[in-house]
Parts: structure tokens; C-alpha cells; sequence
């Protein structure tokens, strides 16, 4: 995992099959990375329909949620439009898990992204992060907790 | 680690004896197959372990996979209201697949609740607020998925499904 303090990496990757998005166009937002390793695991509240949940949780924190896997664009079309997704996920298809790679979330055994969550501030720094072991969906406490410390360190700062 | 925030206080629903010293919290969607799965599990614990134990039920409705699942929480609070919420909760997860407001009016009625009175409260923004409330510690306590089970206040992580919690509750009493 990429150390805290560390400039994010710019990437720009398809959010929908004829849309893509760039990192450093969400300066001045926090901005949660979700890298997991499948869309469509077949359990209800997996990880990205429970974070789906949360988003305005996370809005209140000036932050904005990105779900990235190494699944084609149509494939995140389709699980989106099923658990009817209010966040981007982007499609890390070709080069394969290139962007996993430079955020060091990637695994090359299976193929797939690991199961990585980073903060980046407003100005693009990482400033958490947590990996969890593949089977394991981490919740959003560790992501609530990061985006509420960075706020409180602001309103000291200020 | 994961940890129940906050603990069990009197905002809860408490089922059992107040008094036991063993705390089993579950966190559950009304809409969610895991769940109504769960409830006959847990209903036999709670007749298994009888005064040894205290139950909790929070709300966590994934209201964007489940539709019904927030405003069936609702139901159960406004019962609530008239000291009916067990009753309110077994019946909605009985009859999961129906839980559209009608339904949940139907429902009521049948358990006997004074039914103008549980319209009005389901549209009561109190209650409303109290099931967010129960989502958001839901959030902070890391659950990560519907049913999600605390044992004294610490995350179950095991299978429920296969008589592993019974036995964890009966460690931890042990």
C-alpha cells in the first residue's frame, strides 16, 4: 500500500462506456478509493452496495466515493444499474489493473484488485488506508473515522 | 476492533431480561433473505438461553436494494410506540415478501395496533430519525452487511448460520 503522505498517483480510467474520469478532477473533494476484487458477489450489502448506502454520509465530509475493479465497463454497467449505484465505479480493464498496480492493490495471483480502501484529501494527498484480507468486506467505520479526523485537524488548523 | 458503538442504552429495543450479563445486538434489514433467515435462529436462542440473555434489535435497512426495508423498520418502531414492537418484528419478517405500506398497515392490524394512530406514526419524523440513528451506529460500529451480530458489545464474526453463535453466546456465558 502507497505510504500516507504520499501524492496519489493520476489515472484516468471509464466510469461509463462513454465516460471516463480523471483523479485530479476531484481536487478540492476528499475522495474514497475503493478498489475490490469482483462485481456481482453474490451476497446482499457486499461491499459496494453497503457503501452505496453511505453515501451521504460521505458527502457530508466534502467526499466522493470511487469504486474501481479490473471488471470491463459493461460489466460495471450492468451490476451499477442492478444495485442502482450513486457513485462511479471505473473499469481498471486495459492495461489490466495498471491503476491497482500503482496504488499497490493489486494481485497478481487471482487477477484481480485487492480488497484496498485510500483517502485522498483535497489537495491529493493519501492520507489513509486500509487492506483487508480479500474475504473480508472492511464496512465504512475505518473511512467514517479517516474523512472525521481530517475535518477536525482542518477546523484546528483554521 | 469492531466494536458496538454506541452500547446498549435506552433507545433499544430489549427483549429478555434486562438485568442478564450476556448482550447479543443484531443489526438487520426486514427486507434482507439473510435476515429472515436469521429469525427463527435467533428466536430459538432467545428460547434456549431464556433469562440468561438481553436482545437487541437495530435497524440497518439497505434501502437502495430494499425498498420496503426502511419504512417496515418504521412499522416496527411506531408498534413500538404502543408497546408492541416484538410482535411488530416477528410478523414483518413472517410475511417479508409483502412489505409494501398497505401491508404493513394490514399487518398491523392484525397484531391489534390502534391502526390511525400507527399511520400517523409511520409518517412521524421521530421515528424516522431513530432508524437512521440505528444505521448510522451501524456504520460506526462496522457492520458491513446484513445480519451483522455483537456478543457483549464485540462483532461476531463467525457463521450464524450454523449454530455457531449459539455456541460463541454460550462460551462467553461459560
Amino acid at each position: 500500500m502507497l505510504p500516507i503522505g504520499t501524492i496519489a498517483p493520476n489515472f484516468t480510467l471509464h466510469s461509463t462506456p462513454d465516460q471516463r474520469l480523471t483523479l485530479e478532477e476531484l481536487r478540492n473533494k476528499k475522495v474514497i478509493l475503493a478498489f475490490y476484487p469482483a462485481d456481482w458477489s453474490p451476497v446482499c450489502g457486499n461491499q459496494m452496495a453497503l457503501y452505496n448506502e453511505m453515501l451521504k454520509y460521505f458527502s457530508r465530509h466534502n467526499a466522493q466515493l470511487i469504486g474501481i475493479s479490473v471488471d470491463s465497463k459493461w460489466s460495471h454497467l450492468a451490476f451499477s444499474d442492478q444495485n442502482k449505484f450513486g457513485f462511479p465505479l471505473l473499469s481498471d480493464f486495459e492495461p489490466k489493473g495498471e491503476v491497482a498496480r500503482l496504488y499497490e492493490a493489486y494481485d497478481d495471483h487471482t487477477g484481480e484488485c485487492r480488497r484496498a480502501l485510500y483517502v485522498i484529501d483535497e489537495k491529493g494527498i493519501v492520507r489513509w488506508s486500509y487492506l483487508s484480507p480479500v474475504g473480508i468486506n472492511p464496512g465504512a467505520d475505518g473511512i467514517l473515522d479517516a474523512l472525521e479526523e481530517l475535518d477536525t485537524v482542518k477546523s484546528t488548523n483554521q | 476492533m469492531t466494536q458496538l458503538k454506541p452500547l446498549i442504552n435506552s433507545n433499544d429495543h430489549l427483549f429478555g431480561n434486562p438485568a442478564a450479563s450476556l448482550e447479543l445486538v443484531e443489526y438487520g434489514d426486514y427486507e434482507c433473505p439473510h435476515c429472515r433467515r436469521a429469525y427463527p435462529i435467533v428466536k430459538a436462542i432467545k428460547e434456549i438461553l431464556g433469562p440468561e440473555l438481553k436482545f437487541v434489535f437495530r435497524n440497518f435497512p439497505l434501502s437502495n436494494i430494499h425498498p420496503h426495508a426502511f419504512m417496515a423498520a418504521v412499522a416496527t418502531e411506531a408498534a413500538g410506540l404502543q408497546g408492541r414492537f416484538w410482535e411488530m418484528h416477528d410478523i414483518v419478517f413472517e410475511n417479508q415478501k409483502n412489505l409494501e405500506v398497505d401491508n404493513l398497515l394490514l399487518l398491523a392490524s392484525n397484531i391489534g395496533l390502534d391502526i390511525d394512530r400507527f399511520e400517523s406514526d409511520l409518517r412521524s419524523k421521530a421515528l424516522h430519525e431513530k432508524v437512521e440513528k440505528d444505521f448510522e451506529s451501524g456504520m460506526r460500529s462496522g457492520v458491513n452487511g446484513t445480519p451483522t451480530f455483537f456478543i457483549n458489545g464485540r462483532k461476531f464474526e463467525g457463521d450464524w448460520s450454523r449454530g455457531a453463535l449459539l455456541e460463541e453466546l454460550r462460551a462467553v456465558l461459560a
